[in-house]
C-alpha cells in the first residue's frame, strides 16, 4: 500500500492586500511530501518561500485551496482545523534561520519548553531533552545560556527543541544560513537522519547552493509559482 | 517552569533596580497612610487621655478644641453633683509657643486640676505636678528631659514628669500644668494691656474660667440621662466622648484624609501606570520569544501566565520593599506614623490588582504578535 503523504497541498493561494495593492504571494501552488522525505523550497528573495512555510505551518491562512497535513485536512477554502497552536504542537517542528532560542532559559530547558508545552512532566522533559542532546551531539553544552553557545551548537538545540514532540513534519527556514559548509552538511545530515528514523516530512527553505544535493526534492519558486520539481540524487 | 520568572532572573539587575523604584512609590503610599493614621490618633489623644465620659461646654458651642468655650470655674462643682456624675474636672487647652533651652516650642498645654480628671493619662518618667505653680508634665515628643525649664508666658516651669501620645491634632506636644497656671496663661493679660484697659475703664477680667468640664459616670451611668440633665439645668452644651471624637475627626480630620487619600490614590495610579510601562517595554523586548514560543505551540495563557507573572513580581517585589523601608524610616519621620498591618495587606491587595490591570496593556500587544515573526530573518 502507497504511503500517505504527510504534507498535501491543492491550488493553494494566499493574496496580502487588497485591491490594487494586492499582491499574490502564492499562485494556486500544489505539492506533497512523503514520510522520510526531505524536500528543499528554492528560489529568489520575494518569491514566495517563507509564505509558504507559513501556510504549512499553519501561521497564515491562506486565501484559498486545499492543505492536509499529516491525514488530517487542515484547510479547505477555511481553516477546518480550530486549534492551530496544538497542530503546530503536537505535528509540527520548526528550525529558523536565527536559531530562536529563549534567552533566559539554558539548552536543556529550550528544548525542554516544548514538551511541557505538551503536558510532559518536568522529569520526563529533562530525560527527554538529554537524550536529544545527546543524539545531535550537544549534550555537554546542556547547561549553557544561548548567549554562551556557537552559531552551531544553538542550530543543534533549535532542532533538539523542534524534534522534542516527535512532529510528523519539520519546517526548516534557512537552517544553514549562519553556518559554515562543515557544519551545514552536519545540521542537513541530522535532518536527514530524523526524516528516515522518524518517518517525517522535512521541508527546508534554503538559498544554500551546497546543500542542495543532501535534498530528495527540490521545488523551485518564482513569483509565487511553483515552477520546477526537480528530484536530486539523494533521493534517487 | 516559570517563564516569567525565569525571564526576569535573566536580567536580575534591572529587575531589582525596577522593584526598587516601584517600592519607593509604594512605600510613599504605605507612609501617607501611616501618616493619616497618626494623625487620627494624635488628634484624638488629648479628648481620650482626658478619661471623660462627657464634655461639658458653653452653651450652644462645640467646644473646647473645634471651638471656643468659656465656663466660670464653679460650674465644675456643680457638674460634680449631679446623680449619676462620679467625678468632674475642670480644664482649660491652648495652644502656645514657648521657649525651652533657647529654642521656641510649640506646645498645646493643657490646664487641669491635680488629683480629678483631665490630668495626663500615664506617667513614663518623672512625677505628677505636685505643686501649685510652675511645674509641667510633657509629652516626650518635646525631647526636653526632666528638670528642663519651659517659659510659657511670663514664667517658667519645670519637667517633672513625662508622658506619651499626647499631643494635639497639629502635632504639638501635650504640656499638662496646674489649672491656676492655665487660667494665668490663658485670660491674664499682659500687664501693659491689663493698665490700658484698667485706663479706658473696662473692669477688671475675669480669669477664674475654663474651657471645659470633663465629667466621669458612675459604673453603669447613663451617659444620656445626664448628659440631658445637665443641658436641662445647667443650660450647657453637652458632648459625650464618642460625640467628641466624631465632632474631632469631622472637624480635623475630614479634609486631611481626603488629601492624603487623593494623594495616596494618585501615587497607585502613577505606580500602576510606570508597572504598565515597564512591563510593556519588557515585552516589547520579547516579541521574538513570545513568536517563538506562539510558533512552537504556546497556548495563550502561558504567555498571559508569562506577562502577568512579571507584572506581579514587580509589584509585589516592590511592595516588599515598600514596606520594609517604610518601616525602617518612620521612626524618623516629624510626625507620627501608624503602620497598621490591615493597611499593608490592602495597599497589597491594592497593588496586586494594579498589577493585574498594569499587565493589560502587555497582554493585548503579545497576544497580537505574529508568530511568523519567528521566521523573519
Amino acid at each position: 500500500m502507497p504511503a500517505t503523504p504527510l504534507v498535501k497541498l491543492r491550488n493553494v493561494t494566499k493574496r496580502y492586500g487588497s485591491g490594487q495593492s494586492q499582491v499574490t504571494a502564492l499562485d494556486s501552488v500544489s505539492l506533497q511530501v512523503m514520510p522520510g522525505e526531505v524536500v528543499g523550497l528554492l528560489g529568489p528573495s520575494g518569491s514566495g518561500k517563507t509564505t509558504l512555510l507559513n501556510v504549512i505551518g499553519c501561521i497564515a491562512e491562506p486565501s484559498s485551496g486545499w492543505m492536509m497535513l499529516d491525514g488530517d485536512i487542515v484547510y479547505d477554502s477555511r481553516w477546518v482545523m480550530k486549534d492551530l497552536r496544538r497542530l503546530r504542537r503536537e505535528k509540527i517542528g520548526f528550525i529558523f534561520q536565527t536559531h530562536n532560542l529563549l534567552p533566559f532559559l539554558d539548552a536543556t530547558e529550550n528544548v525542554m519548553i516544548a514538551l511541557h508545552l505538551n503536558g510532559v512532566k518536568t522529569d520526563d522533559a529533562r530525560k527527554r531533552a538529554k537524550a536529544l542532546l545527546d543524539y545531535l551531539e550537544a549534550g555537554h553544552r546542556g547547561d549553557a545560556m544561548p548567549g554562551e553557545l556557537s552559531g552551531g551548537e544553538a542550530q543543534r538545540v533549535a532542532i533538539a527543541r523542534a524534534l522534542a514532540n516527535t512532529p510528523r513534519v519539520i519546517l526548516a527556514d534557512e537552517p544553514t544560513a549562519a553556518l559554515d559548509s562543515e557544519r551545514a552538511a552536519i545540521v542537513m545530515g541530522l535532518l536527514r537522519k530524523v526524516a528516515r528514523e522518524q518517518q517525517a516530512a522535512v521541508l527546508v527553505v534554503s538559498h544554500d547552493d551546497k546543500i542542495f544535493a543532501l535534498f530528495d526534492r527540490v521545488f523551485r519558486l518564482r513569483d509565487g509559482k511553483l515552477t520546477e520539481e526537480q528530484v536530486m540524487l539523494a533521493g534517487r | 517552569m516559570n517563564l516569567g520568572l525565569r525571564d526576569l532572573t535573566h536580567n536580575l539587575g534591572r529587575f531589582i533596580v525596577t522593584c526598587l523604584g516601584i517600592g519607593l512609590l509604594l512605600g510613599v503610599v504605605e507612609g501617607m497612610v501611616g501618616i493619616y493614621r497618626g494623625l487620627v490618633d494624635d488628634s484624638l489623644a488629648l479628648s481620650r487621655g482626658a478619661g471623660a465620659d462627657l464634655w461639658v461646654v458653653e452653651d450652644q458651642r462645640q467646644g473646647p478644641f473645634a471651638e471656643v468655650s468659656r465656663l466660670p470655674r464653679d460650674i465644675r462643682d456643680g457638674i460634680a453633683r449631679i446623680s449619676g456624675v462620679s467625678d468632674a474636672g475642670a480644664v482649660t487647652y491652648q495652644s502656645v509657643q514657648a521657649i525651652a533651652g533657647g529654642l521656641r516650642l510649640r506646645l498645646f498645654v493643657v490646664g487641669y486640676e491635680p488629683g480629678r480628671l483631665g490630668g495626663p493619662p500615664i506617667l513614663i518618667a518623672g512625677r505628677p505636678i505636685e505643686q501649685s505653680h510652675y511645674e509641667i508634665v510633657l509629652d516626650q515628643s518635646a525631647q526636653l528631659p526632666l528638670g528642663a525649664t519651659v517659659r510659657l508666658g511670663r514664667h517658667d516651669f519645670t519637667v517633672v514628669g513625662l508622658t506619651r501620645r499626647q499631643v494635639s491634632a497639629a502635632g504639638d506636644a501635650g504640656a499638662y500644668i496646674t489649672l491656676l497656671d492655665g487660667q494665668v496663661l490663658q485670660f491674664e493679660m499682659e500687664p501693659p494691656a491689663a493698665r490700658n484697659a484698667v485706663a479706658r475703664g473696662e473692669p477688671p477680667a475675669d480669669t477664674n474660667t475654663i474651657n471645659a468640664v470633663v465629667a466621669r459616670l458612675e459604673a453603669g451611668g447613663d451617659v444620656a440621662a445626664v448628659a440631658g440633665a445637665i443641658r436641662r439645668w445647667k443650660h450647657l452644651e453637652v458632648l459625650t466622648q464618642d460625640e467628641q471624637e466624631a465632632l474631632l475627626s469631622k472637624a480635623f480630620i475630614d479634609k486631611v484624609r481626603k488629601q492624603i487619600g487623593l494623594f495616596a490614590t494618585l501615587l497607585v495610579i502613577v505606580a500602576t501606570v510606570i508597572i504598565a510601562l515597564i512591563v510593556y517595554t519588557m515585552t516589547l523586548d520579547k516579541v521574538r520569544e513570545i513568536a517563538t514560543l506562539k510558533l512552537i505551540g504556546a497556548p495563550d495563557r502561558v504567555i498571559v501566565g508569562m506577562i502577568v507573572q512579571q507584572s506581579l513580581a514587580l509589584g509585589i517585589l516592590g511592595f516588599v520593599f515598600g514596606t520594609a523601608y517604610v518601616n525602617v524610616i518612620a521612626p524618623y519621620f516629624p510626625r507620627r506614623v501608624v503602620l497598621l498591618t490591615s493597611d499593608a495587606s490592602a495597599l497589597a491587595g491594592v497593588t496586586v490588582l494594579a498589577c493585574l490591570a498594569a499587565s493589560a496593556l502587555a497582554v493585548r500587544y503579545a497576544l497580537r504578535v505574529d508568530p511568523g515573526r519567528a521566521l523573519a530573518g
